[in-house]
């Protein structure tokens, strides 16, 4: 790990000052991506401005129609809440299927969600919600957010503050974990609304993707049966030492079934 | 009287305490006055010339002291780190040996191959500097694979070694086995990979070392599994310090597996260094540097042939290995893939002809070396495969072969036509106790149940032995052993009565401080707590060949027995001279010294005061003091073996396959503590369960780098990978070892992984599947699945 400065700020606008004023630094929130690859020396950032101490930043609210999940709130606060597991239970099941017990203790869905990693869980629920990304200065459409591969719509200064998830009438979440990882090899996350369902799948490729056919084919029949004889194209799906992209385009026909089923269950 | 805790006793581990109160001291705690920091720059190239080093960025970097290459090994004309064994071909032509230079000299071999060290004032200011090093390489095609190495054409990593063989090796009568397959009524055919594996211990490899002029001694602590190894085949071959002059400490060792049971350049490259910047230097590897540089382990490639009769019973086994050795040997590297290997491939059949040819291969990898069980889970790998595909192929039911070529309990001793001599042993006592256990009557209805919810679940066998308590020196010297293999033991008895034991033996979680304390306890009558045990110093332990090969019990327990005799005889003179009677009328029982037939006794403590204040001794024939030493040496091996039953369950959806109940009963020998042995078996078994399901070190064909270099990419096996085992022991007795033991730190790696892979294969055969590769990954399983000759039944 490099020397890097410190700092600690209680207001949003002080914090998205400090990574406008000083060129080269990071937001950390857990710090459970960004610490280990400071140790790797993968990056160096000349300072860290910590989200800890901003106020609003923790916690679960509930306006009837959406659920509103403040960026600083702990994967473990999320799989343990009653609100989100009454309301949205296959976004609670989600995040407790993430990493373990220490990484959802201080791992954050901001941070989670800001990172884009392509095997993560989160933007497969923020998709498959159709969830908004609520931030410094505006609120970005979940379609909008993800560009692949670790890229997003945030601007170098943006602070996420929130995601706003819509409440659905099902949702279910099923996750083909990475051998070694634990990450998703693929993971699906399937939800559905009064207007028809959305279906967004992560691991498989460089980014979280959603499948129309799937959709379609759900909104008719909220069944796993329905999607059992969809097949997805192996174009744009990642190869590597753990999984051929057939096997990843197999497997996301499967998840996509299992998350039905959760879902429905 | 004391508190007796002696064999077959359960005590909690004595050291277990300080492991878990975090009061271990292991190496990265210690500190020494004036403290640097040293770092290894690493090959990024599997395979390139190295034209030339420019230091000069690094020199001008803050808080650096100095940057040492090969250059400057070969200015101080240092020597090769060197390989413990030298095997030859069939023609007795020894093997190639090309130098193994403690920093590269000339060219890099695999990525992690060691360029430079960096000494600085702090880690940080070391690691930075580190990088600003200018290595201008010029980059060579790499060869990763053993197939690919022996091929015409291939890459060449050293200019002297044709085809990259090291040795082309063999075992056996060729000619006895020819004419065996052609009488065969059938002959069965299996090729297939053992997968390479990464050992990955806790705690990572580390090193301090320290040189005082004053005394022109040098210490080096090292995370090592055999610091008096260490100590000879540094000072004696590398560094040339005289070895009165050279101190190696092992001190809480967090794990080894054989990764620590080498000599490694880095220990000889900081210990070198200490003297020339003349200050402590402090080293300790990532997690990621252990990945390319800690010893790799198996990395076969077998075609194997079984001959069998129209009954079922084997008449001959050919096998034929390519064995990756990685870019440089090690230590033991050569030994592993041939002497550990061959010897075994007789099993607990009574196969009357076997022939081996292992071709041992360098690489652009890592060097290839022991890691737990080390060249018998590749034989028993093999064997046990091989029997279960002649079983389908005959029809003959695969327990059911077995039984036909077992060799029985009264057949012992056993010699086998591939130089080992079985002492004792109980296959068919192993089988018949595993069967029970693991339920094997009621297996069908578990398939049914398993059919239900679309699953395939199917049963594994493996009827092993191993050759273990490595080794008996005169044999291992005929098989190209440059050292001996015996162990060594102090008991020094305090005036008071407590026994402290010195061991060349090296505890790194094997439970030694506890068992060896049972030992002492029960031999002495002394309390279990007034018994330590002190190991990993060579200026505290006499000498000692360390802990590898299931060897510690084994000839370090049979040394510390056969000191702990020795005493007693010195107790009893000392109890004659007090007693005034005859030493031949002197009995020594539950730690009292009496004359027989009377109550004349004196305590173990009151001797051992005696010994210490020998006011009125005839010291012409009696010398003070209480303190006896051992050196042990093994006749044979020990051979502990058994029957292992896996039973997996396969979702034909996804690959996955889930290991869901796993039976052991082993033959062990005589059991000290049975829950450490238990212990050692559920470790063992699931390191087995990791290389079968899990663990695979995969190389870059082109580049050689290291693909699966890190935790996220490299599955070790976790908690709830595995069901609850169920582990018994069925022991016979091992006839030459002075308590009857044989070993346990390795049977669970050596049986487990032909039992799931056996296992796998059973539950796919109805779809045509005849061997899996290891590791039975999802990925690798749902292949298969749609290679198979019967579609998958749809939901
Ligand atoms: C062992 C291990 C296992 C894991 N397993 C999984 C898994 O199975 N599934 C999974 O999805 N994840 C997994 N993770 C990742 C984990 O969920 C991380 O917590 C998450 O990816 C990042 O969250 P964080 O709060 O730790 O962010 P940090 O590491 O602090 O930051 C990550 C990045 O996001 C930026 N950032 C953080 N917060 C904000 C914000 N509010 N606004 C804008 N930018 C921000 C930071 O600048 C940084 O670039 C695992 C991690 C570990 C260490």
């Amino acid at each position: 790990m490099k020397l890097f400065a410190y700092h600690q700020p209680d207001q949003i606008p002080d914090a998205a000052k400090l990574l406008t004023s000083i060129e080269d630094s990071k937001l950390v929130a857990g710090g459970m991506t960004l610490i280990p690859t400071l140790k790797q020396r993968l990056a160096s950032p000349v300072a860290l401005v910590d989200l800890s101490k901003l106020g609003n930043l923790k916690g679960i609210t509930d306006d009837g129609a959406t659920i509103t999940i403040g960026a600083m709130t702990p994967h473990a606060v999320v799989a343990a809440s009653k609100l989100v597991q009454s309301k949205i239970p296959g976004l609670a099941a989600l995040a407790s299927m993430i990493g373990d017990p220490a990484v959802r203790r201080r791992g954050t869905i901001g941070g989670s969600v800001a990172n884009n990693d392509p095997a993560a869980d989160y933007p497969a629920g923020v998709l498959g919600l159709g969830a908004g990304i609520v931030t410094s200065t505006r609120e970005i459409a979940a379609d909008k957010f993800f560009l692949g591969l670790f890229e997003t719509a945030l601007e170098p200064s943006e602070i996420i503050t929130a995601i706003r998830f819509p409440v659905p009438l099902k949702a279910g979440y099923a996750k083909f974990k990475a051998p070694a990882s634990r990450y998703a090899l693929v993971g699906v996350f399937v939800a559905k609304f009064a207007d028809g369902v959305r279906l967004a799948v992560t691991g498989a490729g460089s980014g979280v993707f959603r499948v129309p056919p799937m959709e379609a084919a759900l909104s008719q029949n909220f069944d796993p049966s329905a999607i059992a004889a969809i097949k997805i194209d192996t174009d744009g799906l990642t190869s590597d030492i753990h999984a051929e992209a057939d096997y990843r385009a197999h497997l996301v026909t499967i998840m996509a079934k299992r998350a039905v089923d959760a879902a429905l269950s | 009287m004391g508190n007796v805790i002696g064999i077959g006793a359960s005590p909690k581990r004595k050291e277990d305490q300080r492991f878990l109160t975090g009061r271990g001291n292991y190496v990265s705690d210690i500190k020494r006055p004036g403290m640097t920091a040293g770092v290894f720059v690493r090959s990024p190239h599997g395979h390139a010339v190295l034209r030339g080093i420019d230091k000069s960025a690094v020199l001008a970097a803050p808080g650096v002291i100095a940057v040492l290459t090969g250059e400057d090994v070969a200015a101080d004309k240092l020597g090769s780190l060197p390989c413990g064994w030298g095997i030859s071909d069939a023609q007795g032509v020894p093997m190639k040996e090309p130098p193994f230079p403690m920093l590269a000299q000339g060219k890099v071999r695999f990525v992690g191959d060691m360029v430079a060290f960096v000494i600085a004032e702090t880690p940080e200011q070391a690691n930075a500097a580190a990088e600003l090093l200018s290595v201008d390489y010029e980059v060579l095609p790499s060869v990763v694979g053993v197939l690919e190495a022996v091929r015409p054409g291939a890459p060449q990593l050293f200019d002297d070694v044709p085809n990259n063989i090291c040795c082309d090796w063999e075992l056996g009568d060729k000619a006895a086995v020819e004419t065996a397959f052609r009488k065969a009524a059938h002959v069965a055919k299996l090729s297939l990979v053992n997968n390479r594996l990464i050992g990955n211990p806790m705690e990572p490899r580390a090193a301090v070392a320290e040189y005082e002029p004053g005394t022109d001694r040098f210490t080096l602590w090292t995370t090592s599994q055999f610091p008096h190894v260490v100590r000879f085949l540094m000072g004696a071959l590398v560094l040339n310090i005289p070895q009165h002059k050279l101190r190696v400490v092992a001190p809480d060792v967090g794990g080894g597996f054989g990764v620590k049971q080498f000599h490694y350049g880095e220990e000889a490259v900081i210990t070198w260094a200490a003297k020339r910047v003349h200050r402590p230097i402090k080293w300790v590897a990532s997690r990621s540097e252990g990945y390319v540089s800690d010893r790799h382990g198996r990395d076969h490639v077998t075609e194997a042939e079984l001959a069998l009769d129209e009954t079922g019973k084997f008449l001959a086994f050919r096998v034929n290995t390519l064995a990756n050795m990685g870019g440089y040997l090690s230590t033991f590297g050569p030994n592993i893939p041939t002497n550990l290997y061959g010897p075994l491939l007789g099993g607990v059949y009574t196969t009357p002809a076997i022939y081996c040819n292992v071709k041992v291969v360098f690489t652009n990898t890592v060097p290839v070396d022991a890691y737990r069980g080390a060249g018998r889970p590749e034989a028993t790998f093999v064997l046990e495969r091989m029997v279960d595909v002649a079983a389908s192929e005959m029809g003959i039911d695969r327990v059911e072969i077995r039984r036909r070529n077992m060799i029985p309990k009264e057949a012992y001793p056993y010699q086998t036509p591939v130089l080992v001599q079985y002492d004792s042993g109980d296959p068919m006592g192993c089988l018949d106790g595993a069967l029970v256990a693991a339920d094997v009557k009621s297996f069908g209805v578990r398939k049914a149940a398993s059919a239900s919810k679309g699953k395939f679940r199917g049963l594994g066998y493996s009827t092993y032995v191993e050759a273990c308590g490595l080794a008996p020196s005169r044999f291992a010297g005929r098989l190209g052993a440059r050292g001996g293999l015996y162990e060594s033991a102090t008991v020094r008895v305090h005036p008071t009565g407590q026994v402290t034991v010195m061991i060349g033996t090296h505890n790194h979680g094997q439970g030694h401080e506890t068992t060896f304390a049972q030992i002492v306890s029960e031999k002495l009558g002394v309390s279990f707590e007034d018994v330590d045990i002190v190991f990993g110093d060579t200026d505290r332990v006499q000498f000692g060949m360390g802990t590898y090969g299931s060897r510690s019990l084994v000839v370090g327990g049979a040394a510390l027995s056969k000191a702990t005799d020795k005493v007693i005889v010195k107790g009893k003179k000392i109890a004659a001279h007090l007693l005034e009677a005859a030493e031949v009328d002197i009995q020594f029982e539950a730690g009292k010294f009496s004359v027989a037939g009377t109550d004349r006794i004196k305590t173990f403590e009151e001797i051992a005061g005696a010994a210490y204040v020998p006011h009125n001794y005839p010291l012409e024939v009696l010398e003070p003091g209480l303190e006896e030493q051992a050196y042990y040496d093994p006749v044979n091996f020990t051979y502990p073996g058994g029957c292992h039953i896996a039973e997996v369950e396969v979702d034909p959806e996804t690959g996955t396959v889930t290991l869901v109940n796993y039976t052991a009963v082993d033959d062990v020998g005589t059991v000290i503590n049975p829950m450490i042995v238990e212990g050692q078996l559920h470790g063992g078994i699931v390191q087995g369960v990791g290389q079968a399901l899990f663990e695979n070190a995969v190389y870059d064909e082109s580049s050689g780098q290291l693909l699966s270099g890190s935790l996220m990419d490299y599955c070790m096996p976790r908690a709830d990978h595995m069901p609850m085992m169920k582990v018994a022991t069925h022991s016979t007795l091992c006839t030459h070892t002075p308590m009857g033991v044989k070993g346990c730190g390795e049977v669970g790696t050596i049986g487990s992984p032909a039992a799931v892979i056996n296992a796998v294969v059973d539950a796919l055969s109805h779809l045509g599947v005849t061997h899996v590769d290891m590791p039975a990954t999802p990925n690798r399983i749902w292949r298969l699945l749609q290679n198979a000759s019967l579609p998958v039944a749809a939901e």
